[in-house]
């Protein structure tokens, strides 16, 4: 029997071998045959990555093509196999099955003769999210970077014959590839420095050189612009609400409940491995960087989020507010506050996916995501309607979901200030979402009045099923149950936040081993935020003309013009002002 | 200086594609100039890799250990890193060409469906 | 924002990015300089797996897992192409129509196209040996076949290019590496393991172990995924087109 870590690989290797024979089998294959199969892979992968979670105490660790170190030196690929590595891997498989399970038979016509292309597509994905969460080398994490965001721009410009859906995947495409090439460069430069190329050994021989200069710090800028892209930070976030709002609902799902996570998630493995000792950043300058961000991103998404009436963008702008929490957990720089973020990533994702898996189904029926539009319209969707308010309310950190559970543990790591932000945010988040659904579900209050205003609606769009929905289909129904109820185990299982918190804190670097368990200020916490969600959503739904403070949120909209040009102008200023956050210390030290 | 003057060029190459990005006004052109701060990492790559009077890292036609040779691992990414470039080129080009047909104008300045 | 305003953001911003960059170049290490740890790492472990080309050994044996990357990327993207550049509803094929081609031209491109064919595999399969491999010789040999395109039209291309059989091909390249690497894991050993095969004798075309393999396997993919990924760009340019308005349902 081989060691279980010569099977890291496979997780990347099964979907993309899958992929490649849907694509070799193509043009006979039928559709009822390629979904299955797509299923099928992406099922065996997650069964996979759970089996070697479920081993990695001790962290396993593989050198790919057997280039074990000699003399502590190595010219192979060093993947890892460590709670925080596999426990993506494990989420990025299991919401690739919910996304195939939820577009089985349903989603829109695939091209002529290529009936497996959208679910080798995903399978891609999968592949490359699972090659980026176990990635131990800097250059290899860039190529699985590049895999996942290559499909992902498909992906979202998959229904072509819509005019956003093109627009917003070739902003996609620009923005994110930027940022791939300063991660790049950044690599470069650390590569120029040690001469070497697998993360922990760059980190050691920075600490073998001596304290940080100008080039550690351009690279650590570099690299980190590459990830915050990917994670939506403000400034580097316009380019999510435009890709979101027009992808596929099942791409959605996988947009918002993993691929951005997975941008915090590299950015937490790279500082760990890299940056993290005496020859890197020093921690108070990390912490500074992502709290500023933090608060700007998770503030900036919040408002955003409230004045949205399209209903997949609003979902959109709630990512960017929780990234920006997950990014101020992780700049806390403790193994409580880690874990937190881990449970509460995995919670949100449930609640994520399954809040956009709902709006697919109104897409389906109604071929609209317009808050106004559909006032009232909802009402026969009764199971849909308590699908959507479960999740609204997990949104808001509802005890016992996870969402509330991860949120209450890094709160508890995060101190009293950063307490009230982050209820605050998710008030505000998940206010605006159980507006909707009071609105949309239950036809509470008066129709919103309309006028003109500088914003995206969510009229015009087609439904991505051949025709219009009569009645739902059950996968598509089940799947967001499933999801939410996913979610709600993650706070409730006995023993698993346990097992996440001892698995991230064994992967950092502070080996401090912390126990997870709800406190009653956590519960407490959890149900402020829920009540003020709902009084807040209460307050909006009652008002006939515009939402509450729509006059100082104007400039900040009038920010998110769609533009390539001025993306990447807040990309350079974002890198800028990451460089500038982090000076003080590398001038002191 | 000399000796820092190729990593400036990189730097320089990488900060021009993202001024041509940033002003554009056809998205075929952006495409171009996103092509430009690729460029940049082919340069930044390849001026890491190199060793003075030393030759290509390929035993066809010189005895091992007789000349020094350049980096080899460089080289390899640097190869990885154009395969990368050219697809994604190719796909942002495919999305244009789908943007051309739906909105009429591959002006980004004249695209106005997602904002606020 | 407006372009003024665009303009000073981006100042701001390039101006402070450019500054760092430039204090971090003066920090790099001298070009040309003697220190490359990797580099001598790896040129050690080429010659010991006696593969003359260094680089192909870091690319198919030492990184070969970053090549499986890369490949599928490639793989991705001309499968990303299929699917955003399908006829829509909107939308019918056209026959091309002959085209006039200079006789000049025409004998030209007639006499190049099995040079250029030959030169692609030539450079495939010396890819352990000499400069090139499965990337480079791939790309030549299917740019090759579109000389046919210049040569004749393309008509005649599209006899020669039965685009669903090259869409196999791309996918039968991938799996075959990816069956490779997986050999490995079946074997015993580790995934992409290069200690299958005998290393053969120092610069002949039979050295490296699997490296020839995987050069091939790449160099099938990507000469099929060059084919179909031009097909499509040349489908749009001379075959599809718009239906006449008032039939268009536009995405409005």
């Amino acid at each position: 029997m081989n060691h279980p870590s010569h099977l890291l690989p496979l997780l990347v290797a099964g979907p993309l071998l899958g992929a490649a024979l849907l694509v070799a089998c193509g043009s006979r294959l039928p559709r009822a045959a390629a979904e299955p199969v797509g299923c099928a892979v992406s099922a065996a992968t997650a069964a996979l990555a759970i089996h070697l979670a479920l081993q990695s105490s001790p962290p396993l660790v593989e050198w790919v093509g057997d280039w074990v170190p000699r003399d502590g030196v190595s010219v192979g690929i060093v993947l890892v196999g460590d709670g925080p590595a596999l426990g993506m891997a494990a989420l990025a498989s299991l919401l690739t099955l919910a996304a195939l399970a939820y577009s089985w038979r349903y989603f829109d016509e695939p091209p002529r003769r290529h009936t497996g292309s959208y679910p080798a597509l995903m399978l891609l994905f999968q592949g490359g999210m699972c090659g980026f969460a176990i990635a131990g080398d800097l250059f290899n994490a860039f190529v699985f970077f590049e895999l996942m965001s290559v499909v992902a721009y498909a992906l979202t410009g998959h229904r072509v014959e819509e005019a956003r859906a093109v627009q917003g995947a070739l902003t996609f495409g620009v923005v994110n590839s930027l940022g791939a090439y300063a991660l790049l460069m950044g690599i470069v430069l650390l590569y120029a420095r040690t001469g070497e190329l697998a993360m922990t050994q760059i980190g050691r021989r920075l600490d073998a050189y001596g304290p940080p200069d100008a080039l550690v710090l351009a690279a650590f800028v570099l690299v980190l612009t590459g990830f915050l892209v990917k994670a939506a930070a403000v400034p580097f976030h316009f380019w999510l609400p435009d890709a979101h709002a027009v992808a596929p609902t099942p791409v959605c799902m996988l947009l918002s409940g993993v691929m951005v996570e997975l941008g915090v998630y590299g950015v937490w493995r790279v500082y760990g491995d890299v940056f993290a000792g005496p020859g890197g950043i020093p921690a108070a300058d990390l912490h500074r960087a992502l709290l500023v961000l933090g608060v700007l991103t998770s503030v900036v998404g919040a408002v955003m989020c409230w004045y949205q009436r399209h209903i997949k963008r609003l979902l959109a702008y709630s990512t960017v507010a929780h990234t920006g929490l997950f990014l101020i957990g992780v700049g806390v720089l403790t193994p409580a506050a880690d874990g937190g973020v881990a449970l509460y990533i995995l919670g949100h994702a449930g609640v994520k996916a399954a809040l956009f898996a709902c709006t697919g189904i109104v897409l389906d029926r109604y071929g609209s995501v317009d808050e106004h539009a559909l006032h009232g319209r909802g009402r026969e969707l009764r199971g849909v309607a308590v699908l959507f308010l479960v999740g609204a309310l997990g949104l808001a950190g509802l005890p016992p979901f996870g969402t509330a559970l991860g949120k209450a543990l890094t709160e508890e790591a995060a101190g009293p200030a950063l307490t009230v932000l982050f209820v605050l945010v998710s008030t505000v988040t998940a206010g605006a979402v159980l507006r909707v659904a009071a609105r949309v579900f239950f036809g509470l209050g008066p129709r919103p009045e309309e006028h003109a205003a500088y914003e995206t609606t969510g009229a015009g769009e087609r439904p991505e099923t051949r025709r219009r929905l009569k009645r739902v289909p059950d996968t598509m129904s089940a799947v967001p149950a499933l999801l939410l109820a996913a979610s709600l185990a993650v706070g409730v299982a006995p023993g698993f936040a346990a097992a996440v918190e001892h698995s991230v804190s064994e992967a950092g670097s502070a080996g401090a081993f912390t126990s997870a368990h709800w406190t009653l200020a956590g519960v407490l916490l959890g149900l402020t935020s829920t009540l003020l969600a709902v009084a807040l959503a209460a307050l909006a739904v009652t008002r006939r003309e515009g939402l509450p403070g729509g006059a100082w949120a104007g400039p900040l909209r009038r920010l998110q013009s769609g533009h390539i040009g001025d993306y990447v102008a807040w990309l350079l200023a974002g890198a800028a002002l990451l460089g500038a956050l982090t000076l003080p210390g590398v001038i002191n030290g | 200086m000399m000796s820092v003057l190729p990593y400036l060029v990189a730097v320089w190459i990488f900060l021009a594609g993202c001024y041509g990005l940033a002003t554009s006004r056809n998205l075929i052109h952006a495409v171009g100039c996103l092509a430009v701060c690729q460029a940049a990492t082919y340069v930044l790559l390849i001026a890491v890799g190199y060793r003075d009077g030393a030759t290509a890292p390929v035993h066809s036609d010189i005895e091992p250990g007789s000349r020094p040779l350049v980096d080899p691992v460089v080289q390899a990414l640097a190869l990885t890193d154009v395969v990368v470039g050219a697809t994604v080129t190719a796909l942002l080009l495919a999305l244009i060409l789908q943007i051309s047909k739906r909105h009429g104008t591959v002006d980004p300045d004249e695209l106005s469906e997602l904002r606020g | 924002m407006s372009r003024r305003v665009r303009l000073w953001l981006l100042a701001l911003g390039g101006a402070g990015l450019a500054a760092l960059l430039f204090a971090a170049c003066l920090e790099l290490p001298g070009f040309g300089g003697d220190r490359h740890p990797y580099g001598e790492r790896a040129v050690r472990e080429s010659l010991a797996r006696r593969t003359a080309n260094a680089v192909s050994s870091v690319n198919f044996d030492q990184r070969a897992f970053d090549t499986m990357g890369e490949m599928t990327i490639l793989f991705a993207a001309v499968l990303g192409t299929v699917v955003l550049l399908r006829q829509t509803r909107d939308e019918h094929r056209a026959q091309p129509a002959p085209a006039h081609v200079a006789p000049p031209v025409r004998r030209y491109a007639l006499i190049t196209l099995p040079v250029a064919l030959l030169v692609g595999l030539y450079v495939v399969a010396h890819g352990q040996l000499s400069p090139g491999g499965g990337f480079q010789g791939g790309v030549v040999a299917a740019t090759a076949l579109h000389l046919l395109y210049l040569g004749a039209d393309y008509r005649a291309l599209e006899r020669v290019r039965p685009v669903g059989l090259y869409e196999v091909g791309d996918a039968l390249g991938t799996s075959a590496y990816l069956v490779l690497g997986i050999a490995g894991v079946l074997a015993g050993t580790a995934f992409l393991a290069n200690t299958l095969l005998p290393y053969g004798t120092f610069n002949t075309l039979s050295s490296g172990g699997t490296v020839p393999l995987l050069n091939a396997a790449v160099g099938m993919e990507v000469a099929c995924a060059a084919v179909v990924l031009l097909a499509r760009f040349l489908d749009q340019a001379v075959e599809i087109e718009e239906n006449a308005v008032g039939t268009e349902e536009s995405g409005e």
